[in-house]
């Protein structure tokens, strides 16, 4: 018998089963997905409040165009990767001369991230309720850029925000049709593993910076 | 009781830096906790924690129908999934894949589940570097200790002790300073990330209509080892199941919250199969180890099966005045505190450490915090008067029992009794810090007997000769 049919036969033994199949189980109860209590005004404000007690720093411009502007004395002197969002492009990110873009090849991606100063990549949601970034990764979208330089900054359309991880999941009920990974972003990369002292930036970013463009 | 290694509390309770370690490290926890679930902060946290529990007992009660469901579910997504009855199956499975793939290093994030298989150790035999890369893992890696505790692993060392331990094994100057340590960890990490073969990750959640693995952590670390080399294995009990991707909803915000006061810790990864089309990076292989060792043992008892249902968040073992006297190396498993002391005997059999369940006062705070509602102090009881049954029936404690038989005895006959008693008025306290009562006679004051007994007075009042 192979491990897994000892497994499962272990199992239903165990549970008192007769028979060798799985049994349909008894409908289990709806999920539990609170409703937002959360005025829809007030979504930007909790989210760049929520973002800034965890550090993080929220810019809100009124357009895509004010992108650029928003950026630029953060840019001043380094050098960035951004990912390859048709949104971030739009919003004229692209067009400084310090960001690198436009990666196809895993190894050139992962070389550059490891050497830039910071990742800007755009992001499916946003969080208010836990100042939380919604990435899902896609070809648009790598993983790393996010995650090996130290400072992460992503540019969300306002529309995009959503309450909470309840509402997140009753948008989108099953995330694994439409990515191999959804990560949620709240706060820099931190620990507290030596003598509980709180210290960002372990192995990801610990810096993190949202753009939130109000028009769109 | 059986036998206890108090030498080894002994030394634990004598080192004044230690207790202060543990005190403080599990108080600050209890505090963040106590505001995160606080009634304004998360008015429905009781709500949220009879759901936890609802759908752990539906998930468990019926494992055999989502492991195949998540089994679909994952090779769907192209991933594979490989079943394993111990741990050197799992490391057979690893040594056997890097082998294949010409894999020498791999990278590996927190994960209590390979702590339990000695992972790390199966491996190193074979010449594959396995690192840890949690910065506290990854400390306790390098001075060859188990997690001391299960969110906190390196909770008892000091920073003093991470500067020696990082010259000593890393050959840099002394640094006393957390975040430089921190830098040196990132540093020396950064570069295993780069170069690994394998990643390894553990999952806090395993989701059945998605296929997927959930991992929770603040580092990045997880993340970076199951994006950053070309194969992602995922080792995990099969226990960890949750139905719906949805039902995350109860159990993430619980989870954070129970264990550090977190919200939502800062990186949450739902992981669903490889890469898929056009993605740049990401793994190409995905591989989910559904490990069993000893899980299947568990579910026959339908009530000490709810031990199934714990999430690891160690709120239990922050609550308890036990392990925050005696620490985590104490116990005899990977698991420690509450929930240590009733899965221990329960995955190696009663007979061994049979102390375990009696490490309790059964005050009852590691049920009053459980987010999934495990009622420990009942399966304490349950496995004390397992452990009692199974020495009784090896024939020990005779000596309990004889004392027993003779007390029964003494109370069933009045005019022995009031023998005894009146000797006794004289005699005592006796102090019997002699013999088989002498331990427990070191920490107690025996009370004085009143001259007149209760009977004695009654008689008096009566007019009782």
């Amino acid at each position: 018998m192979t491990a897994r049919e000892q497994i499962l036969t272990g199992i239903r033994t165990a549970l008192g089963r007769t028979g060798s199949a799985s049994s349909l189980p008894a409908p289990l109860v709806a999920p539990l997905l609170r409703d937002p209590q959360l005025g829809r005004n007030l979504y930007i404000q909790v989210f760049a409040q929520n973002l800034e007690k965890l550090s993080g720093k929220v810019f809100v411009v009124p357009d895509g165009g004010a992108v650029p502007g928003a950026l630029r004395e953060l840019l001043r002197g380094k050098n960035a990767v951004a990912s390859n969002a048709p949104f971030l492009k739009s919003c004229g990110v692209i067009g400084f001369e310090q960001v690198r873009s436009g990666f196809a090849d895993r190894e050139a991606l992962r070389d550059s991230c490891a050497s830039a100063d910071i990742g800007i990549t755009s992001a499916d949601y946003a969080l208010a309720e836990t100042g939380t970034l919604v990435m899902l990764a896609s070809p648009a979208e790598a993983r790393l850029i996010s995650l090996l330089p130290p400072v992460h900054v992503a540019v969300i359309p306002q529309s995009r925000i959503l309450a909470n991880l309840d509402e997140l999941l009753a948008t989108i009920p099953k995330p694994a049709e439409q990515t191999s990974s959804m990560v949620l972003i709240t706060g820099p990369s931190r620990t507290a593993d030596i003598e509980q002292i709180l210290i960002r930036g372990v192995h990801g970013p610990g810096e993190l910076y949202a753009v939130v463009v109000e028009s769109l | 009781m059986p036998d206890v290694p108090t030498e080894q509390f002994a030394q634990t309770l004598a080192d004044p830096r230690l207790q202060l370690a543990i005190y403080s490290a599990t108080q600050r926890l209890i505090d963040h906790r106590a505001a995160a679930v606080a009634v304004d902060r998360l008015p429905d946290y009781q709500a949220l924690r009879t759901r936890a529990n609802e759908i752990k007992r539906h998930t468990i009660e019926h494992l055999d129908y989502y492991l195949e469901q998540l089994e679909s579910n994952v090779i769907a997504h192209g991933g594979k999934v490989i079943f394993c009855r111990t741990g050197d199956e799992v490391a057979d499975f690893v040594l056997g894949l890097a082998k294949e793939r010409n894999a020498r290093l791999i990278v590996k994030s927190k994960s209590m589940t390979t702590e339990e298989i000695h992972f790390n150790d199966h491996l190193e035999r074979h010449q594959l570097e396995t690192v840890e890369t949690d910065l506290g893992e990854y400390i306790l890696q390098l001075a060859h200790q188990r997690p001391y505790h299960i969110v906190a692993p390196a909770l008892h060392m000091t920073r003093y002790d991470v500067a020696d331990l990082f010259t000593r094994t890393l050959g840099v100057d002394k640094e006393e300073v957390p975040e430089n340590q921190t830098k040196i960890a990132r540093a020396t990490l950064r570069e295993k990330f780069l170069h690994a073969d394998i990643g390894v990750t553990g999952a806090n959640f395993l989701i059945a209509d998605s296929g997927a693995v959930v991992v929770v952590e603040n580092e990045g670390n997880a993340r970076l080892s199951s994006s950053a080399p070309k194969i992602h294995i995922a080792v995990a009990g099969i226990e960890k199941l949750i139905p719906r991707a949805q039902d995350l909803a109860v159990f993430l915000n619980l989870l954070g919250r129970s264990a550090t006061g977190q919200p939502l810790t800062s990186y949450t990864s739902f992981l669903s199969g490889p890469r898929r089309t056009g993605e740049i990076d990401g793994p190409d292989e995905f591989y989910l180890v559904l490990l069993d060792n000893g899980r299947t043992k568990l579910l026959s008892d339908p009530e000490k099966r709810q031990s199934l249902y714990c999430i690891r968040c160690g709120a239990c073992l922050n609550h308890c005045p036990v392990y925050r006297k005696i620490g985590g190396h104490n116990y005899p498993w990977v698991y420690s505190g509450p929930i240590g002391a009733i899965i221990t005997p329960q995955f190696h059999g009663v007979a061994e450490d049979s102390w375990l369940p009696f490490a309790s006062s059964l005050c009852g705070a590691c049920a009053e915090v459980c987010p999934v509602k495990i009622e420990i102090p009942k399966l304490l009881l349950k496995l004390r008067s397992e452990v009692t049954e199974a020495q009784r029936i090896q024939g020990s404690g005779a000596l309990e029992r004889l004392t027993f038989w003779l007390f029964a005895w003494v109370m069933t006959h009045p005019r022995v009794y009031r023998m005894l008693a009146s000797l006794g008025a004289k005699w005592a306290p006796v102090p019997p810090k002699v013999g088989p009562l002498k331990k427990w006679a070191s920490t107690r004051e025996l009370p004085r007997l009143a001259p007149k007994s209760f009977h004695q007075l009654w008689g008096e009042r009566r007019g009782w000769p």
